[in-house]
């Protein structure tokens, strides 16, 4: 049985060696590549190249399209609102991915340790996580009310006055940072979790042996270990918070006036409220490409994690 | 034996006076006999709604249309910002889904004409076979066939439910100081700033404050001071002294009077505040009088006071907004879908309307109509407001495509201005950001 198996693996690492070969393909296999590709172009290709041919036209919703060549995009260029959002998405981003990380991997290095109750309070702490962005957002709305929210009452007894929260232009961003880092802390600490329970003893009983404190052990022993998982969080949280949109939306539709507005939520208003779909769509396209571009860099600094290197294991 | 409308059972007969008597003393019409109702049974209609406490009286009742008309309907209401985008896609696509649409006129009215989305239903109006006797152009407030009418003056749909913009106000806060109710924008003003106490967390002025929502409230105070946000020539005249002045009445109010955060209130934060009894007066539309007087949410239940908007230095206007049903232009069903919005506009379908609550008809007969009035659960003082709201009623916002795009640039700069910037400024700026926008839009 087993030089069977051996047979049959050494002859499908010869077919797959051959078929790798550029030009080699057999006729016969394009029938099974066809159904991949129909769902490609019909959900990838087919809407970016109209995408990208509605940004050169000039059309809004019951009128005629109007091809514009490249308006759109010099019009983008001086928009103070659209560069006003853009720097909205990069600070609520920075935000929502830096405060999550840092309380994660305190949540996470806390339920590493033994504890009584550690199960069930690991439960409760990622129940946030499962929760819908919406119905959170009209709770955290009700919360954060100058005048009957729960927020100022509790920060009344520790004597501190009201606060305007997503009411107010100056504090809106990071208020609603706030509500993203109390929905995903718990993802990070997951993560994290993860990584640590891969993390060996032997060097800890060593550094102990040399004498190192609880700080010089995490700094120089559990933080480059754990640096891959660390670095996949950053990626997921990233993503995640450029492309944040229901709960923004929700909670402040982007105001008081246009201090929370991101590019998502100014495209949404610009296409779906102006129904100005060429406009909306060179925002899109511009809008990608800068994603493109953070993804590229965060790839970047992830193979620096030296992932391959086998520091985690 | 079967029973017919010519030919009835005795039970039938008996059925039908019982509803007939029942009917007269709720101050509800039965449908004209002079109708053809059952001209297209075995129709089917595809109804769009908005969803809100209007579509959902009429849904309630939809099997009465149906068993009049034998007409199958098939409604589906949706929120208003979603239906507003499907019922924009579906249409400038040219194959709706549906026969009977459901407008915001105030948002939706210019769009829809400039498309050519809407049946000129002028013609049915005047059919005796489809339109019933008591249903004229004149029983209707004078903003809703502004409304209803094209710029060529082509009937283009039934005006529904109507909003007039009115001030509530609470009646105790008023007596605590020895105050009554303002009849001038100064006295709002001055009362407003009496009642402010920050150290109650009282406030005496409480309006929208966030982006787009806010803009009605400064184009209802700019009523008041004679002018409106377009002239008749179709130019803007956003930065003109009167807009400016209402602005800086707008400033005034919301700075000095209102509660923190007032500029990230949309009308339900402003609505919260209301309730709990530490706020003056609220500024807007005429629907909120079930949530004040609904024991379970409210701690002003009997004492609140329904005030129309008190006159500015040069006119006295209550802001109207209001919706309407319209037939599809490329509805092969038209004359069906003709009679589903007379039904939906009824004297008997607004009077269920007003006395649920649910919203107010523009058709004059039925706020006049005094078993109507008598069925009516909300205070006499309400409906009086309505009433002689109606009397001083102006459009509360411009015709105009991009009506969205007013508000929100507006908007930005009257939340600016809650922050402390100048009124004057702002406006121009916002002037300057919208004219292109409105050019685009009507070249």
């Amino acid at each position: 049985m087993a030089s069977v198996s051996m047979e049959t693996t050494a002859a499908v690492k010869a077919k797959a060696t051959q078929g790798s070969k550029p030009g080699r393909f057999a006729p016969n296999y394009w029938p099974f590549v066809i159904p991949a590709l129909v769902v490609v172009a019909a959900v990838i290709v087919f809407p970016w190249v109209f995408t990208l041919w509605m940004s050169v036209n000039s059309w809004t919703l019951g009128q005629a399209q109007v091809f514009a060549g490249l308006d759109n995009y010099v019009r983008l260029a001086s928009d103070l609102r659209f560069w006003e959002s853009l720097w909205h998405t990069l600070l609520y981003t920075t935000l929502s991915v830096v405060a999550p990380l840092v309380l994660g991997t305190l949540a996470a290095l806390i339920f590493d340790a033994q504890f009584p109750l550690r199960g069930i309070l690991r439960g409760i702490f990622v129940m946030p996580m499962m929760a819908t962005p919406v119905a959170i957002a009209l709770v955290w709305t009700m919360m954060f009310h100058p005048q009957l929210g729960v927020l100022n009452y509790l920060l009344s007894y520790i004597g501190v006055g009201p606060q305007e929260w997503i009411y107010n232009q100056a504090s809106v961003i990071p208020s609603l940072v706030l509500v993203e880092t109390w929905q995903w802390t718990p993802l990070v600490m997951l993560i994290v979790l993860g990584g640590l329970a891969a993390v060996p003893r032997e060097p800890y009983e060593s550094a102990e042996i040399d004498g190192a404190n609880v700080w010089q052990k995490f700094r120089y022993l559990t933080l480059p270990m754990i640096a891959p998982f660390l670095m996949i969080a950053v990626i997921i949280r990233s993503i995640d918070a450029v492309k944040s949109f229901d709960i923004i939306y929700a909670m402040t539709q982007g105001g008081p006036g246009t201090a929370s507005e991101t590019v998502n939520i100014y495209l949404y208003n610009t296409a779906f409220s102006y129904y100005d779909i060429g406009y909306g769509s060179a925002m899109a396209v511009v809008f990608f490409i800068l994603i493109v571009a953070l993804s590229f860099i965060l790839l970047m600094v992830k193979q620096r994690a030296n992932w391959s290197n086998g520091e985690a294991h | 034996m079967p029973s017919s409308f010519i030919n009835p059972t005795r039970r039938g007969f008996l059925a039908g006076a019982a509803v007939f008597g029942a009917g007269s003393m709720l101050g509800v019409r039965v449908a004209s006999a002079a109708v053809d109702w059952k001209r297209f049974a075995g129709t089917t209609l595809e109804v769009n709604l908005v969803k809100s406490p209007r579509s959902e009286t009429l849904i309630k009742y939809l099997s009465e249309f149906e068993e009049l008309t034998g007409i199958k309907v098939n409604a589906e209401a949706t929120p208003e910002q979603q239906q507003r985008q499907k019922t924009t896609i579906e249409l400038s696509s040219g194959k709706p889904s549906f026969d009977v649409v459901h407008m915001s006129y105030h948002v939706q009215k210019r769009q829809f004409e400039k498309g050519g989305w809407l049946a000129d239903i002028s013609g049915f109006l005047k059919d005796p076979s489809l339109t019933d006797p008591t249903l004229v152009e004149s029983d209707f407030a004078e903003a809703g066939m502004t409304f209803a009418k094209d710029s060529d003056g082509v009937l283009r749909s039934l005006p529904f439910s109507v909003d007039y913009w009115i001030v509530y106000w609470n009646k105790a806060l008023f007596e605590k100081k020895g105050l009554s109710f303002p009849t001038t924008f100064e006295e709002m003003a001055v009362a407003a700033e009496a009642l402010t106490d920050p150290a109650t967390n009282t406030y005496g002025f409480v309006a929208r404050g966030l982006k787009n929502a806010n803009t009605p409230v400064w184009t209802t105070l700019l009523l008041g001071y004679g002018s409106s946000p377009l002239g008749p020539d179709g130019k803007l005249r956003t930065n003109s002294e009167e807009a400016v002045e209402a602005a800086k009445l707008y400033q005034r109010l919301m700075t000095k009077a209102a509660p923190p955060g007032v500029s990230g209130f949309n009308w339900a934060e402003a609505q919260s505040a209301f309730l709990q009894g530490k706020i003056g007066m609220w500024l807007d539309g005429v629907g909120f009088a079930p949530p004040i007087e609904n024991p379970e949410k409210s701690r002003v239940v009997g004492q609140v006071g329904y005030g129309v908007m008190p006159k500015g230095p040069k006119a006295q206007a209550a802001a109207t907004t209001g919706d309407g049903l319209g037939v599809v232009a490329a509805s092969q069903k038209k004359e069906a879908a003709y009679l589903f919005c007379q039904w939906a506009i009824s004297h008997e379908m607004g009077a269920r309307l007003l006395q649920a609550g649910a919203g107010v008809p523009f058709r004059q007969s039925v706020l006049e109509d005094q078993k109507v009035r008598e069925g009516v659960k909300m205070p006499a003082a309400w409906l009086d407001a309505v009433a002689s709201s109606a009397k001083v009623s102006q459009l509360a916002l411009p015709i105009i495509i991009p009506v969205t795009e007013f508000r929100d640039i507006y908007g930005v700069g009257l939340t600016n201005m809650i922050g402390g910037a100048d009124p004057s400024a702002e406006l121009k700026n916002a002037t300057a950001q919208f004219e292109p926008v409105l050019a685009r839009s009507e070249g």
